[in-house]
């Protein structure tokens, strides 16, 4: 018999506000800890939440890109569990009153359009940060202490729930891409899975190939890269199969697969099952977000990259297309004229293992550069895209001969570029680090940009900050 | 001289405007009289010694959070805790000059009717110490009634400032829900908690219901005011229509005399000039009290539930985690809080959700719509505060229905989130009765205008007559 994987997936996102969910607190990644604490995130006796408009609003966007309905009347309920990053004693969430509902995320693939049902995207507070001291495995169980960070505790959190729509390890791993994307372009998460800004589980089940049944499901939590992702979904499946394929059925249960980052409630085996005593969040009215707001926030969509996959693969294929749009590489594409499929390949090849940010690349030189590549030696050429985001960069430098690569040559050149411009080194020196691309500026000027401008970089830093 | 038995909270700032006291000397005398009189009440949790402003005094239930002043709920499990701000309330009443004496007594986490709940030992009436103040707000209204402060705030959540307040002698009004703002308050009940005054007259209670009134930009359930509070003036109740609900009425829990009283001033009324009649409430009163300790129990189980030990107050430490919140949970909750964290765990769990808080809500509604029919065809309601006057200590502590019973005519406004005022209307054997009037829904200037015109009427005597 042959089977099909059915795979869903739970992706939480923290959202970039200046503050909490619900109080004031200023959301900073690498503050020292508990440092970025009141009354309210440490749930003191008495204190209120007071909801994030912000939070609100990034949250009905994001409804929107993923083509939601935005409720007229979303509630806050409360989920009770008792642990110490939970200050409460329950996270406000939402329950069967969710602020977006029922929308759908189209994922473009070599095969074509795969349609992602969205069930929902509701709004929640983080819990807190637990450090596990001493024990072996960074686990509560067995740890010689446990010491809680509230920073984080309060950060606006958005769980996205797909439906049971994906049918690969392959097709989930390019969703949460391209999801993750999504929200990083919409300028409403960071989405670094190394903050833990975006998370995610995974829920696999198999049914045998051309059934519509769905069979008892595992869920795989806590995974800590999109590739080990795509590894841990595969395995399941593979486990899956073998175990009806050998008679036997699938026991629903949880897989931790990175216990030292846990962060989630504890005891989730299906003896323990958890009760979460949702209660409606009698502290907060009703979200009844007017619909105004609703529709301004819906003319601010961007252009959406799974759109933009599609557009840009009738040029150059799908698999280039993609990889430049998941890796924020399309912009730039679109900007650097040359041989559309030559200049796709450089960007996701050469010039992505430079690890330069794409965004502060002059694409007209850029163009240059690629377009006279044949005429350059390949470590010139290597050493040229490493130099593509310099302030200044020019193409003309690496290009032809007159390359001036020698310190002696330049330095005389330097001085009197520093010598003329007292007003820009003062300031330089006070700080105003920007105006070093001044300094390059002046002395490519001086070379018909003939200097080579790493060195003049090496050169004009040694002076000026001596 | 500063007769504090006898003072009203405007006679004290008469006497503070007219240069005859200081605000210092008002503060030492109310504190003289603390000093005198609660040992043997004990309505006092903790005592200020001094507290800034140049106002009058005022007593603070111990469920409002003070900046600085411990802040316990008549809990163990707070024991020591120091708040880090005011609660919205204490601070508008600092703004407003109002010095904090101290915080009052109350049954522990507000659950209770007689403050016997409390974990520093109960409150004694003023009238008769052998007796109860009523509860949970019973530390605050045992002060206003022994003189030891001339105002206080209390809590209603099902009853904890009307009862006390008709128990002790004196004036409670719990608010529309919605007008006063929970910021600060350590919470119980969240969809029925209302912070209010009780206050030795009518006129008082109105003046510091201005102050602590208005919408909170802190409290997303508070509302604006839709017309100012005015201070009560009426002598009569000329053009009111006032109902009598059979079911509070004739309840078979009241007791003669408190129906004895009541009925006079009910006839008192109609003097005045109102026009009465008879109203019904039948489901109100089946249903009200059976909702409430649903809905109630729900809520206070996932309001205590920050109390983890992890945090501030009370640590019990030995073993893992579990067992920390476990064995501080057990040292620190006294058994009715433990008694309602088992009713509202039960009721919120899944399967029972539906049936218990579920119908409770929907019941909550079929209330609020009574509530509203009866005052289609009137202006406001009378009854019974209570069915009893104070009970002797000790009366029914063993048996916590008899202990809920007392709440049974206060509960039914408070679920439809109406606003009550309780004033002394009389005594029986020796002690006082309270009158509820119930109102629509920010109807407080009308409870403020009827319950003043009753009160010149009555002509009560607000101090205890042992105190004399």
């Amino acid at each position: 018999m042959s089977w099909e994987p059915v795979i869903g997936l739970e992706i939480h996102v923290h959202l970039k506000t200046r503050t909490k969910m619900f109080c004031r607190c200023e959301l900073e990644y690498f503050a020292p800890e508990n440092s970025r604490t009141c009354p309210v995130c440490l749930a003191h006796p008495g204190t209120l939440p007071v909801p994030n408009k912000r939070a609100i609003e990034m949250t009905i966007l994001l409804g929107h890109a993923l083509d939601c309905e935005i409720a007229q009347h979303a509630v806050f309920h409360r989920k009770h569990y008792f642990y110490p990053d939970l200050p409460k004693g329950y996270q406000i969430s939402q329950y069967d009153e969710p602020l977006c509902i029922d929308g759908a995320f189209t994922l473009p693939t070599a095969e074509g359009d795969v349609a992602v049902g969205i069930v929902r995207a509701h709004l929640e507070e983080d819990a807190a940060k637990n450090v596990h001291m001493g024990g072996a495995e960074g686990r509560i169980a067995g740890a010689d202490r446990t010491l809680v960070d509230f920073n984080r505790a309060g950060t606006p959190l958005v769980e996205i729930v797909t439906g049971p729509d994906l049918h690969s390890s392959e097709h989930a791993k390019r969703f949460l891409q391209l999801l993750r994307q999504t929200v990083v372009e919409l300028g409403i998460s960071d989405a670094e899975m190394e903050k833990g800004s975006l998370r995610f589980d995974v829920n696999v089940s198999v049914r045998p190939e051309g059934s519509d049944e769905l069979r008892t499901r595992t869920e795989l939590k806590n995974m800590n890269s999109f590739n080990f992702a795509a590894k841990g979904i595969e395995r399941e499946i593979l486990r899956q199969i073998q175990v009806y394929e050998s008679g036997g059925q699938v026991e629903q249960e949880t897989m931790h697969f990175d216990p030292g980052n846990e962060s989630a409630p504890p005891l989730r085996s299906k003896e323990e099952a958890q009760d979460y005593r949702y209660l409606p969040e009698p502290d907060l009215v009703p979200l009844e977000p007017p619909r105004d707001l609703v529709e301004e926030l819906r003319t601010q969509l961007p252009e959406l990259p799974g759109a933009r996959i599609d557009r840009i693969s009738e040029e150059i294929g799908f698999e280039l297309a993609e990889g430049l749009v998941v890796s924020g590489r399309d912009r730039l594409f679109e900007r650097v004229g040359g041989d559309r499929k030559a200049v796709a390949n450089i960007l996701m090849n050469q010039f992505a293992a430079t690890g330069v940010d794409p965004a502060l690349v002059d694409p007209e030189e850029l163009s240059k550069l690629i377009m006279a590549r044949d005429q350059v030696p390949r470590h010139v050429f290597t050493e040229a895209l490493a130099a593509s985001a310099d302030p200044g960069f020019s193409a003309e430098t690496y290009l032809g001969d007159g390359q001036i690569t020698e310190a002696g040559d330049l330095e005389p050149l330097i001085d009197q570029v520093l010598a003329a411009n007292p007003e820009q080194v003062e300031l330089y020196r006070s700080g105003k680090q920007g105006l070093l691309g001044f300094f390059v500026g002046q002395v490519m000027k001086e070379t018909e940009g003939r200097a080579n401008p790493k060195l003049v970089n090496e050169l004009l830093r040694q002076k000026l900050d001596a | 001289m500063i007769d504090t038995l006898r003072l009203t909270a405007k006679q004290v700032n008469d006497l503070l405007e007219n240069g005859e006291a200081s605000s210092d000397e008002i503060f030492a005398a109310y504190r003289a009289a603390i000093d005198e009189r609660d040992r043997e009440l004990n309505s006092f949790l903790h005592v200020c010694d001094d507290a800034p402003g140049e106002g009058i005094p005022i007593a603070l239930k111990d469920v409002v959070s003070t900046n600085g002043i411990p802040t316990t709920a008549g809990s163990k499990i707070l024991e020591g805790y120091l708040p880090v701000f005011d609660a919205t309330v204490a601070a508008r009443c600092k703004a407003r000059g109002l010095r904090t004496i101290g915080k009052t007594n109350m049954d522990e986490f507000a659950m209770g009717s007689s403050t016997e709940n409390s974990a520093y030992g109960p409150t004694r009436n003023p009238w008769d110490p052998d007796r109860v103040p009523g509860g949970s707000s019973g530390g605050s209204a045992a002060a206003v009634a022994a003189g030891l402060t001339p105002w206080a705030l209390g809590s209603d959540t099902g009853g904890s400032i009307k009862q006390p307040a008709a128990l002790c002698g004196v004036v409670g009004l719990r608010p529309t829900y919605g007008t006063v703002s929970r910021s600060g308050i350590v919470a119980f009940a969240s969809s029925l908690d209302q912070i209010g005054p009780i206050t030795k007259t009518v006129a008082d209670c109105a003046f510091l219901y201005s102050v602590i009134a208005g919408r909170d930009p802190g409290d997303t359930t508070t509302v604006e005011l839709s017309e100012p509070v005015e201070i009560p003036t009426a002598e009569d109740l000329q053009g009111l229509r006032i109902g009598i609900p059979k079911e509070l009425n004739d309840n078979p829990g009241i007791e003669p005399g408190v129906g004895e009283a009541v009925n006079a001033a009910i006839e008192l009324c109609r003097d005045l000039g109102a026009e009465v009649g008879e109203t019904t409430l039948p489901r109100s009163v089946e249903y009200g009290l059976p909702c409430y300790y649903l809905i109630a129990p729900s809520e206070a189980s996932s309001n205590l539930a920050r109390y983890d030990g992890v945090r501030y107050g009370l640590r019990r430490t030995d073993g893992d985690v579990r067992e920390m919140y476990m064995r501080t949970r057990d040292a620190g909750f006294g058994d009715e809080p433990k008694r309602r964290i088992m009713l509202g765990t039960y009721a919120l769990s899944a399967g029972y959700y539906e049936a218990y808080y579920g119908q409770a809500q929907k019941v909550r509604t079929i209330i609020r719509d009574e509530f509203r029919t009866a005052l289609e065809r009137f202006d406001l309601l009378v009854s019974p505060t209570s069915p009893t006057v104070a009970f002797p200590l000790g009366a029914k502590t063993d048996n916590p229905l008899a202990m809920y019973l007392s709440d049974v005519l206060a509960i039914p406004p408070n679920m439809a989130g109406l606003p009550g005022l309780s004033i002394p209307c009389g005594l029986s054997e020796g002690l006082p009765v309270g009158l509820q009037l119930i109102g629509p829904q920010f109807s407080e200037n009308l409870l403020f205008r009827a319950g003043h015109a009753l009160e010149r009427a009555l002509a009560f005597d607000y101090v205890p007559p042992r105190l004399k």
